[in-house]
């Protein structure tokens, strides 16, 4: 634990707790070792007053604030507040002591009341050392925020806040500063760390033209950037709201253990009093029976229910986070859990959505063929010619005279060298016999001075992670379902490399919904309909579906706001590592759940026969508090596969 | 109309819960959510009388958990 992250707060009541702690054990080990006791310093009647009074001293020491806040809320009308009970059960365990002194029987008990308070206020602190250390992870996606712009207007450059810069402003980000708003470069080049937003730890270089988004660090050099949108429609706005909203919205079992506290700890005082009451009445054997009631007294308090449940949850959606997946609150990493249907929409997220080469035949000839083609098409801006020339990747042999061949292809001709590449007819129309390809996609053939050379299969290109990620859902036993305006010739082959399991084909953008709501209608009640969007024109289906997964939020606005869950970064397995992370919060918050309620009931029925004293029911209050905490963070560990995902894609 | 506001010094989670049931209990509140992980309290009241309810939640709060703190 280091002292430096603790707030002066925190680290007075540190040395408090460490003062007392010191004191107690010295009082306590002297009490044992001497012979007779400190009970034996003085003879007669009144021996107790010397121990009772050393150990008041610590117990004032450590329970001061207690007992005044005790006392202020119980003016306040708040009986069952956790300060009132613990003070009660202290106290009345040091009158029992009191009570055990005078009536000149065995001097003991004070250490106990003076240990529970002790152990107690130990507890609380280290509940706040973790909530607050939880909440400072959340915190650093805060980071954020912008604090400040600088606008260059006329040929000053004024410091500004970031609200205050309208759309269409010039605004300059130098070195290690925080790019404000949305908009595009339109002087100078630089790198961008997009960590903070995607959890992505490569650096993304960018110049001029390029599209950059607030929130990211401008790393080596100073950049001029026009703004796109106002501040309060900027990507970091956008996620700020995100984040500071997603604790709202509450799980069904965060409001389960809320309903449980609120009933639970007038339950077991009424049953302490009982239990002081009645066997006392019968069998006049008051102060046993009363401790035993003070011990329910000390288990009673709530807070180690209520605080590891939401702490769960934070530490889920934390975790998720920080590998650039929001999660809109704690309710829908709970049915994320559930989710076992995830419907895809095919172009942009399962497709790359533009066109690639996906194919060369015959591929031992596979650079003559491009560089063949790429002679060709160079001149062409048609998607399909410049991905031939993006696949040969250099700069193509100019000097040749090209022709356009309208609906066939082009002619590229050089000192009597032709290239033809085109079309099965424009292959028929010279006479060049072909080797006939069926791929799904554009087939364009390439001939060399009248001799067929090869073919190149042009398709939208699947994502690389695509097929892997259709896997591992499907191994989590989902069911993958493809939506697609394709044919269902080109459909039926996507889904048979992908291994979905159906697909929907030739849907008209309107039709996705339909489909969506038959799913829905299809589905049993436990189960929970994922719909995958990249958030273009999907905003309806992203509403109506059980759980909304846009993809690529950045700069997306309206996805982030209609989806459940954004995936920041462009990558389909951020979808199992998310279903990952609320598999494990899940788990983890039915542990605590159970984990606490059965040893706060297992403590209480065995104090209630006497087997457990109250150094047990005080580890039965503070001590599953602490232990569900520390269980609530390991949500928050490395998942394993997604380090690499951190650093290995770009 | 719906505002967010900054808690401080929020330190038990049941406190946060009792809050959030007294302050539903305010007339004009329509709804409202106190998050004790990121010490944040949400309002949904009447806007022409909020200023009013406000008033009534802080006093509301200061009674439940005298030690919390509403930043407005």
């Amino acid at each position: 634990m280091k002292k430096t992250s603790l707030s002066r707060r925190e680290q007075r009541t540190l040395i408090r707790i460490l003062v007392s702690l010191a004191l107690f054990l010295i009082v306590f080990l002297t009490d044992k070792i001497m012979p007779g006791g400190l009970g034996g310093v003085f003879d007669g009647a009144a021996a107790w007053v010397f121990p009772f009074c050393l150990y008041l001293i610590i117990y004032l020491l450590i329970g001061y604030d207690v007992l005044w806040r005790a006392v202020r809320n119980i003016a306040h009308g708040q009986v069952f507040d956790e300060n009132f009970l613990m003070c009660v059960a202290t106290l009345g365990a040091f009158a029992l002591a009191i009570y055990r002194g005078t009536t000149g029987q065995e001097i003991e008990g004070f250490d106990e009341a003076c240990a529970v308070l002790l152990f107690y206020q130990i507890g609380e602190f280290f509940q706040r050392y973790a909530t607050g250390k939880s909440r400072k992870s959340i915190a650093a996606l805060m980071d954020i925020r912008p604090d400040y712009a600088f606008v260059r207007r006329g040929s000053e450059v004024k410091k500004t806040d970031p609200a205050e810069v309208q759309v269409g402003e010039l605004i300059v980000v130098g070195p290690g500063e925080k790019i404000p708003l949305d908009g595009i470069i339109v002087r100078g080049t630089s790198t961008l760390d997009t960590k903070a937003l995607t959890g992505e730890s490569l650096p993304r270089d960018v110049s001029e033209g390029d599209e950059v988004i607030s929130g990211c660090v401008n790393l080596t050099s100073q950049i001029e950037v026009r703004t796109e949108k106002a501040f309060y429609d900027s990507t970091v706005s956008k996620i700020l709201e995100l984040v500071e909203n997603a604790a709202e919205q509450k799980s069904k079992a965060e409001n389960f253990i809320t309903r449980f506290a609120r009933y639970y700890t007038p339950a077991v005082c009424g049953i302490a009093l009982l239990l002081a009451v009645v066997p006392g009445l019968i069998t006049a054997d008051w102060p046993t029976w009363i401790y035993r009631a003070l011990s329910f007294l000390v288990v009673s308090c709530p807070c180690a229910l209520v605080i590891s449940i939401p702490l769960s949850f934070f530490a889920g959606i934390g975790a998720a986070s920080r590998y650039g997946i929001l999660v809109k609150g704690s309710n829908y990493l709970e049915k994320f859990n559930q989710a076992n249907v995830f419907v895809f929409d095919k172009t942009g997220t399962l497709t790359r959505g533009n066109f690639a080469v996906t194919c060369v035949a015959p591929a031992d000839r596979r650079e003559e063929i491009l560089r063949l083609a790429a002679i060709a098409e160079q001149g062409s801006s048609h998607p399909i010619a410049r991905s031939i020339v993006a696949c040969y990747g250099r700069p193509a042999e100019e000097g040749y005279l090209l022709t356009n061949i309208a609906g066939e292809g082009v002619r590229a001709e050089r000192d009597g060298d032709v290239i033809l590449c085109g079309n099965e007819k424009l292959m028929a129309q010279n006479g060049i016999d072909v080797v006939r390809e069926t791929g799904i996609g554009t087939i364009i053939y390439v001939a060399h001075n009248g001799r067929f050379v090869g073919s190149l299969l042009i398709a939208d290109e699947l994502k690389p992670e695509a097929k892997e990620v259709i896997g591992a859902l499907s191994g989590m036993n989902c069911k993958t379902v493809m939506l697609t305006g394709d044919n269902e010739a080109v459909a039926e082959n996507v889904a048979g490399q992908l291994g979905v399991s159906e697909y929907r084909a030739s849907l008209l953008p309107q039709d996705k919904v339909t489909q969506l709501e038959d799913l829905l209608a299809r589905k049993q009640p436990s189960d929970a309909v994922c719909f995958v969007g990249d958030g273009i024109n999907d905003a309806p289906v992203l509403m109506r579906s059980d759980i909304g997964i846009a993809m690529g939020g950045m700069g997306s606005d309206a996805a982030i706001e209609a989806s459940d869950i954004v995936l920041m970064k462009d990558d389909l397995r951020g979808i199992p590592l998310a279903k990952r992370i609320a598999k494990k919060t899940m788990a983890i918050v039915r542990q605590n759940i159970v984990f606490s309620i059965a040893v706060k009931a297992a403590i209480l029925i065995l104090s209630a026969f006497g087997i457990a004293n109250m150094w047990i029911a005080v580890f039965g209050d503070v001590g599953v508090a602490v232990l569900a905490i520390l269980n609530a963070m390991r949500v928050n560990s490395r998942y394993k596969g997604a380090a690499e995902q951190e650093t290995t894609t770009k | 109309m719906k505002k967010v506001f900054q808690l401080q010094d929020l330190d038990c989670a049941n406190c946060a819960a009792k809050m959030e049931r007294a302050v539903a209990k305010i007339d004009g509140v329509r709804e409202v959510n106190v998050s004790f992980l990121a010490q944040r309290m949400s309002i949904d009241a009447d806007e022409a009388r909020f200023e009013a309810i406000m008033d009534q939640v802080v006093k509301t709060c200061k009674k439940v958990e005298p030690d919390c703190t509403i930043v407005r």
